[in-house]
């Protein structure tokens, strides 16, 4: 991100300066960078809310018997991880919290996962299990993106639930790419032999 | 009628889940006010979190779009990439979503601002948003975590099921839209 960001800035003042445009670059940065304040203002209350809720759902257990269901579909991609162990426990958790649009939340459960499946891994390679994981969080299925909808609520949108579908659309084909590339990955490329799991 | 039911899927899940949230709640006798105000509370944080993000990208975003190096840079790829459907603009969303959330953020709030929430740029910038992941970002800190150094084939997977994801949303936005 640091070079996108050096890049952005340095290449449009030599731009500017090129094309006799410098005297806008000043009023440009100002005015774009108050209108960057005005959205994420415009954002608090929705992140307020949605928090609130995600607070509810979490201590009333919803998540956790959400997490129930989600547990015999995903399970099966984990065959590493023996029955029972807290592994899995806390990925189902950091998944319902990503399907729920519960970004904050999910990262904790997130990290909890890692550091169980580190106990079971003992290496500096990932585990199988791991590449797995990341595979499904890092193309995580969406249900509730409530901060692109707050956004386009915010920009006047005559339909702002509308992308919620083909949103799922694109995030399930990235989801089943990725766990299918996976799954390749995992049965031709068998890890080293000199690592014993 | 596929696209009816995206449609209906989109304005119910919302209310439906919140439906749900609460009847779940009260039958589990949930103080719901006093936890909602409880959770609430850090959405401000959050908020004041992402604020620098954001404003770096606005800015980045204003000064690189204002001195006419995005349509230098965009013109000799646009004609390909329009023929794939993808207008210029959702290149560099599409970049910055692998490395940072907040500054995706930035990058689609920008988008629907400037070109409208319910144009073609507007909703594949909302959509390519929300069903894609900072793939960069994810495996950076949670195999740092971990203390994991040799992410295996971990990156490359995540690249492709992103790059699915991303021309999965230009096909169903040029369907659906």
């Amino acid at each position: 991100m640091n070079a996108v960001f050096f890049f952005l800035i340095v290449a449009g003042i030599l731009t500017a300066a090129v094309t006799g445009r410098i005297n806008t670059i000043t009023v440009d940065a100002v005015t774009s960078a108050s209108q960057g304040v005005k959205q994420v203002f415009a954002l608090v209350g929705i992140l307020t809310f949605w928090l609130g809720i995600a607070k509810v759902a979490e201590k009333s257990g919803l998540i956790k018997l959400f997490t129930g269901i989600l547990q015999p579909a995903v399970g099966w991609l984990f065959p590493s991880i023996p029955k029972g162990h807290p592994a899995l426990g806390a990925i189902l958790m950091n998944l319902s919290a990503n399907i729920f649009g519960f970004g904050s939340a999910a990262t904790p459960f997130g990290l909890k996962a890692m550091e169980q499946l580190q106990k079971l891994n003992r290496s500096e390679k990932a585990s199988e299990a791991m590449c797995t994981f990341l595979a499904i969080n890092s193309t995580s299925i969406t249900l509730i993106p409530s901060t692109i909808i707050a956004i386009r609520i915010n920009a006047g949108s005559s339909n702002p639930m509308e992308i919620i579908g083909t949103m799922l659309f694109a995030s399930t084909i990235s989801t089943v790419v990725a766990v299918s590339a996976d799954w390749v990955c995992r049965t031709y490329l068998k890890r080293g032999k000199n690592n014993v799991l | 009628m596929f696209y009816d039911w995206l449609i209906a899927i989109g304005n119910w899940s919302i209310p439906l889940f919140l439906l749900i949230v609460f009847l779940h709640a009260s039958y589990k006798k949930l103080p719901i006010y006093d936890t909602f105000v409880e959770g609430a509370r850090e959405g401000f944080t959050v908020a004041l979190r992402i604020l620098p993000y954001v404003v770096g990208i606005y800015a980045a975003v204003g000064i690189f779009r204002g001195s006419g190096a995005l349509e230098f840079i965009l013109s000799p790829v646009r004609p390909l990439l329009e023929l794939l459907g993808i207008p210029g603009e959702i290149l560099s969303l599409m970049i910055v979503r692998l490395l940072s959330g907040p500054a995706s953020i930035g990058f689609t709030a920008e988008l629907v601002d400037r070109y409208g929430p319910d144009s073609y740029i507007g909703r594949l910038a909302s959509t390519l948003d929300g069903s894609t992941d900072t793939v960069f970002y994810i495996l950076a800190v949670y195999f740092a975590s971990a203390n994991v150094k040799n992410p295996r084939y971990s990156l490359p997977v995540g690249l492709l099921g992103a790059l699915s994801g991303y021309a999965a949303s230009v096909f169903i936005c040029r369907i659906a839209f």
